[in-house]
């Protein structure tokens, strides 16, 4: 039984054949009955608008069927059911989980009471591979990963998307250049693990500094609410935001990737730009998720 | 008689039967016994000298168990504390066995994951679960790792 827990369970011929699936699955070449008669359970204890949904069209679309916990404050969770016990219940009725939750490890406890395979679709600040593979397969559609040099830019502690892209990234031989507020930069263990397994990470204060060298820029959200007051935020939040100013002299090939849902961090003038890639990415979603689905239930 | 045997000596007496662990890094010894799970409501008889002056080392703890074999899971888990400990199983007032400790691969349900966030930490029906590696302890659940004052994080 195969789950898909986290990035760093997959290795690079996995996550490679993962891609190579999604990319023959947009390209029109799969069976709409491949998964049929099969039962997707969505297990979402936080809210979530496009993972939930584009798991529940990928199923749809290879030709099953999507059972929904419905709100949490309706289920059984409201009178102290333990996870394991929901987990061992809902194994039950369906042919894989998809998990959201918000404790980190909820997925990979998940996989020990399940009787079906689980696909972890976010836990806390922990991991949430199907958007990993999603961000890879935009990259890849754009250029060959191999030894890019990628910016992530933003909130690096707190944000799980850049963590987990990180660490995929150094599978395959990028430089990582992280610009970021003070408090919100990379947590230092990964940065230690990155550059213990030979990537290099290079910290920048400004995006102006770096910009005109990258292959990729991963934007991420400034959380409001990591900072005292209004005023510091915008303050910082001004500082770290793409404009077509801020991108004039960049790599022709540059791409600018963001997870959604974005506020003030990218300019909508971007958005009619070459380097806009974020709805793409979005919309790579459904293949990709097509793409683990089939692994966990074909 | 030496001087520093006969001051051990008042410190702790020999055991007719159990184990001493010898050899524990100074100040260490309180947090040994909690680690091999001897707490005050235990029955065995337990003598704790702390920071006995040592040849081979600068202070040392060590700990006698009376009328208890410790098993070797319970022999590695010191490890984490006190890696160049040794251990003596004593039978009849001989040392039956004498034994380093070994660090072992995986903590099931020793270490507490220091992350609020982990469901570890949540009323769940599983028990912590770390990976020994050469810079700390592995959360098996939330990736978290501890990499300093393993003490304070023991069940």
């Amino acid at each position: 039984m195969t789950h898909i827990i986290s990035i760093r369970d997959l290795d690079r011929a996995e996550i490679d054949d993962l891609m190579d699936n999604a990319r023959k699955i947009q390209s029109h070449h799969f069976s709409e009955s491949s998964l049929k008669g099969k039962i997707l359970g969505l297990l979402f204890f936080e809210p979530s608008t496009r993972t939930r949904m584009s798991f529940e069209a990928a199923m749809a679309r290879l030709g099953g069927s999507s059972l929904t916990m419905g709100s949490v404050e309706a289920s059984s969770i409201t009178k102290g059911e333990t996870l394991a016990d929901t987990i061992r219940v809902v194994s039950g009725y369906v042919d894989a989980i998809i998990l959201r939750h918000p404790k980190e490890g909820a997925a990979r406890l998940a996989s020990e009471f399940a009787s079906v395979p689980v696909i972890n679709a976010g836990d806390g600040a922990g991991q949430h591979p199907s958007q990993t593979l999603l961000d890879l397969y935009t990259i890849r559609q754009s250029m060959k990963i191999d030894k890019l040099n990628v910016g992530l830019l933003g909130d690096l502690r707190y944000g799980r998307t850049a963590h987990s892209l990180a660490h995929a990234l150094s599978l395959y031989n990028a430089t990582i250049h992280t610009i970021s507020p003070k408090g919100l930069e990379l947590p230092g263990t990964l940065v230690d693990e990155l550059r213990e397994g030979g990537t290099e990470v290079i910290d920048h204060e400004n995006i102006i500094d770096v910009v005109k060298d990258l292959d990729v820029l991963y934007v991420t959200r400034i959380q409001r609410e990591r900072f005292p007051d209004s005023s510091s935020y915008f303050k910082v939040a001004s500082s770290y935001r793409i404009t077509p100013e801020l991108l004039a002299g960049v790599k022709d090939s540059l791409i600018v990737l963001h997870p959604l849902p974005r506020l003030d961090e990218i300019d909508p003038r971007v958005d009619s730009l070459p380097y806009a890639k974020y709805f793409e990415q979005s919309n790579n979603g459904i293949p990709v998720r097509m793409a683990m689905l089939e692994k966990v239930m074909k | 008689m030496k001087k520093g045997v006969a001051e051990e000596g008042l410190l702790i007496s020999p055991i007719r039967n159990g184990t001493v662990i010898d050899h524990i890094t100074g100040g260490e010894a309180l947090n040994v016994l909690k680690i091999i799970g001897i707490t005050g409501t235990t029955t065995e008889s337990i003598s704790v000298a702390t920071n006995v002056k040592s040849g081979k080392m600068e202070n040392k703890d060590v700990v006698k168990i009376e009328n208890r074999e410790l098993l070797k899971d319970e022999v590695n888990r010191i490890s984490l504390i006190a890696p160049r400990a040794s251990i003596n199983i004593i039978r009849d007032y001989k040392v039956f066995e004498k034994k380093g400790v070994e660090t072992p691969e995986f903590l099931i349900g020793i270490v507490r994951c220091p992350n609020p966030g982990c469901i570890s930490n949540a009323s769940e029906p599983i028990q912590s679960k770390f990976e020994v590696l050469p810079k700390g302890l592995h959360c098996l659940y939330c990736d978290w790792l501890i990499t300093k004052d393993i003490t304070r994080h023991i069940l």
